[in-house]
């Protein structure tokens, strides 16, 4: 008796615990789809599924970025006024004749620019992630509203929308899109240099510098790809609806949050992985598509996505302590 | 006097893998002062964790006033008259003194704290205890030897009647300390019951009456203090030789590798000038504040300087921080080793790896995973770190696991230069052993070794050299083998004010 517990013990260390924190998501996603799928016809087609992974993809690539800056004990609010700003600066190019590959250049530069400055403020200003990003959220969002004077930017040119709306191989661009940067970014997260610091940055701060780490180079670079990453998805929501919103965006950055604490990452850093966290945004993508098919008010689907959020780091808990 | 107040009788205590506490029995009467010494290790804090709730006895009894109890929590302790003043101490910074002490018992009518009242009850067992604190002055304010009296007026304001105290004197200064021992015996007198932890076993006799020791998770003694000597309580404790205890290899000193020259920051190091050798152990000794700690660190890059140099091979360097002192082959592993050592949520692997990714990463910073792997099976194999895997959580390891692998981290690098602060701080016996057979071996490499330490035996027992500091300043340079503990002693509290321990 005793020697069959260590031995389960014993097994169940050698099984990273990322990994279980990973399959209980995943499954817990399943164990969703499958409600879904009896209690709707609808929920388990083709076109249904493509469907979710278009809506889920948005949120999907801003929680990318937002699980870099939470392993490090950040967080990131000015994702939001991020994808407001770079739609609208490459709206404004592209309605005043410039190429789009222009425009697109340019509105991810802004959210990688937006994105450095965060970082550059957290490391030498000393700051609080919260506050610096609370701030920025505000200043960035103010600048798109002053640049368009409160009003949308329409008349796009087709080849732009595309970006949006197009479709590959019958898969919607958007999701190729964000397979690309989760492959890319889950990537870099998992065997480089700069995910491992971001790791021991976030795991134990004052080790990380004893050890000699780059301590500047590393936080403004992550707090740069959540940057980027909120300018690609900007980018993509303003081709989705082919005009640049100065409102677009608003409250996302907490749906970024939810994605990447559903998925595992952990708001005291350290922990998190960009699988879990595609997967954490599909769990909301999910819950969303299946409660419409159900006809569930939107007002209904707040309450049930916050309940996820709590029972989701509630039971992820209560495993760890055991 | 003569009653009892508490009798503990066989307790066993087991974690996963040790038996920490083999069957451990002692009684203490009311009013009683009793000092309980052993070598880190040896299972105090664990016995005295059971005795305050915070862990719970495999088996065994515990009689408290006479009747058995079963103390499964902090509360259930405290509602006993069991209070427990730990090192770090546990009080709220931001509040006053007065609110700190009824922390949780406030005095309130109805639903108003009587903030008066409660000032000036807490006025009131200040005055008791003699004790020259200002109940509305707020916590943070004060120095910490006040903050420990607020805990012990604390405790005694929830009718403490055991007080156990660990290490209560590890941070004082000489005169903070006699103010102590006199609200010490002060509770003595009145019936206070009190275990004392200390690894200072000369200041014990100014307050103790009996001396247990624990060794290796066993009461192996307990007699009256005027009954023993002070070399009988270290045999006792130690339980074997010194020389086998710190396994010792001669190497010929190398060439001159390191020259520190006026090191100056201001309030902390004063003008301080040494070398190190190759294949030299260089032991700095000191008591804690006496700038041991900042001295490592300011060479390590890890804190700023005002003035000095640091000369490598009799060259200068500039260091900046410890990513410049990493480049010159100077490394430091730090005394604490959970808060500015380790990555404790991250695996075993990524922790050797912390300081030498580049080492296996590609100019586009992908790290190569097999190269990575045979270098982190190579340094558990080396350094036998008894993991599951290189994967595992490096806070499931043990202490002196958890030391190794910040030693495996720095090996990686190849330093020319190693500083170790408290190497064994923590560290059962065994494993202590097994870190100075890898001194030895960083010795034979030709490695220049700097070792901190608060335990005196150890600085004797593995050094080749001793520095003695106090007060940020150098006092003395000794050699080894020509030197004894009083000596050190001596130097370690040489105030300039002329300040000294009346018996070194």
């Amino acid at each position: 008796m005793h020697n069959a517990a260590t031995k389960t013990k014993g097994l169940k260390s050698l099984v990273p615990r990322d990994a279980v924190q990973f399959l209980s998501t995943l499954s817990g996603l399943i164990i969703l789809s499958a409600f879904f799928g009896l209690t709707s016809e609808k929920f388990l087609t083709v076109n249904n599924l493509l469907t979710v992974a278009l809506q889920t993809a948005i949120i999907a690539i801003i929680a990318i970025g937002q699980t870099y800056v939470i392993i490090t004990t950040g967080i990131d609010l000015s994702i939001g006024s991020n994808i407001a700003i770079s739609g609208i600066l490459a709206s404004l190019l592209m309605i005043n004749g410039y190429p789009i590959l222009v425009a697109v250049t340019v509105g991810l530069l802004a959210g990688l620019i937006v994105g450095i400055i965060n970082g550059l403020l957290v490391v030498y200003g000393d700051l609080p992630p919260f506050i610096v990003t609370l701030g920025t959220m505000s200043i960035v969002r103010g600048i798109g509203l002053v640049i368009t004077g409160g009003i949308p930017i329409s008349n796009l040119p087709e080849e732009f929308a595309y970006l949006g709306n197009g479709e590959l191989l019958g898969i919607p661009v958007p999701v190729i899109i964000m397979a690309f940067l989760a492959l890319v970014f889950g990537f870099i997260l998992a065997r480089t240099k700069l995910g491992r610091y971001t790791y021991a940055v976030g795991s134990n701060f004052e080790a990380a510098r004893l050890s000699g780490i780059n301590i500047p180079k590393t936080v403004v670079s992550i707090y740069a790809i959540s940057g980027f990453l909120a300018a690609c998805a900007g980018l993509i929501l303003t081709a989705r609806i082919v005009s640049g919103q100065p409102t677009a965006g608003m409250g996302y950055e907490l749906d970024a949050v939810a994605a990447s604490v559903i998925g595992g990452a952990s708001l005291m850093g350290g922990e998190g992985t960009i699988v879990g966290t595609v997967v954490g945004a599909f769990v909301i993508g999910v819950l969303r598509n299946g409660l419409n098919l159900l006809n569930v008010s939107a007002f209904w689907q707040q309450i049930a996505i916050g309940v996820v959020i709590i029972g989701a780091v509630f039971f992820d808990r209560r495993k760890r302590k055991k | 006097m003569s009653e009892i107040l508490l009798r503990v009788e066989n307790i066993v205590k087991e974690f996963p893998g040790v038996k920490v506490l083999k069957g451990v029995s002692f009684e203490l009467k009311k009013g009683e002062v009793l000092a309980l010494v052993g070598e880190n290790g040896a299972g105090k804090s664990t016995l005295m964790k059971i005795l305050s709730g915070a862990y719970t006895k495999d088996s065994g009894k515990i009689y408290f006033e006479g009747e058995e109890v079963e103390i499964n929590s902090p509360k259930k302790a405290q509602h006993l008259g069991i209070s427990i003043i730990h090192q770090e101490l546990n009080l709220c910074p931001h509040l006053s003194v007065a609110a700190n002490i009824f922390l949780g018992r406030e005095f309130s009518n109805k639903t108003i704290l009587d903030e008066k009242r409660q000032n000036e009850e807490a006025k009131k067992i200040l005055d008791l205890l003699g004790m020259d604190i200002n109940p509305t002055e707020k916590v943070r304010n004060l120095t910490v030897s006040k903050q420990q009296m607020v805990e012990i007026a604390k405790a005694i304001s929830a009718n403490a009647k055991l007080l156990i105290m660990d290490e209560p004197t590890s941070s004082l200064s000489e005169k903070e300390i006699d103010e102590l021992f006199r609200v010490i015996r002060d509770l003595k007198n009145k019936g206070t019951s009190i275990i004392y932890i200390s690894h200072r076993l000369e200041e014990l006799k100014k307050i103790v009456d009996t001396v247990a020791v624990m060794r290796d998770g066993e009461m192996v003694a307990t007699f009256q203090y005027k009954d023993v000597t002070l070399d009988e309580i270290i045999r006792l404790m130690v339980g074997r030789k010194l020389e086998e205890k710190y396994p010792r290899i001669t190497v010929e000193r190398g060439e001159k590798i390191l020259e520190v020259r006026n090191l100056t920051r201001k309030n902390v190091l004063k003008d301080i000038s040494f070398e190190l050798y190759k294949g030299e152990i260089l032991g700095i000794a000191g008591l804690v504040g006496s700038g041991r700690t900042e001295l490592a660190r300011a060479i390590f890059g890890a804190d700023r300087v005002d003035y000095g140099e640091i000369l490598l091979h009799g060259r200068k360097v500039k260091i900046n921080s410890p990513a410049d002192a990493i480049e010159s082959g100077i490394v430091y592993i730090p005394e604490d080793r959970k808060f500015s050592g380790l990555a404790l949520g991250l695996s075993v692997i990524s922790n050797i790896m912390m300081a030498s990714v580049d080492k296996v990463c590609n100019p586009l910073g992908v790290i190569n995973r097999a190269r990575e792997l045979e270098i982190g099976n190579k340094t558990v194999k080396d350094l036998r770190i008894k993991t599951p895997s290189l994967w595992q959580k490096v806070k499931n390891l043990s202490g002196g696991n958890q030391q190794k692998v910040i030693i495996g981290r720095w090996l990686v690098k190849q330093p020319r230069i190693f500083i170790f602060d408290e190497p064994t701080r923590g560290i059962d016996v065994g494993t202590k052993i097994e870190i100075y057979n890898i001194l030895n071996r960083l010795k034979q490499k030709g490695i220049g070794i700097i070792v901190i330490s608060s335990e005196l035996p150890e600085i004797l027992g593995v050094s080749d050299r001793i520095l003695v500091m106090c007060e940020g300043r150098l006092k003395a340079e000794l050699e080894a083998g020509k030197t004894n503990q009083e000596e050190i002693m001596y130097y370690a509290t040489l105030y300039d004010e002329g300040r000294r321990i009346a018996n070194a």
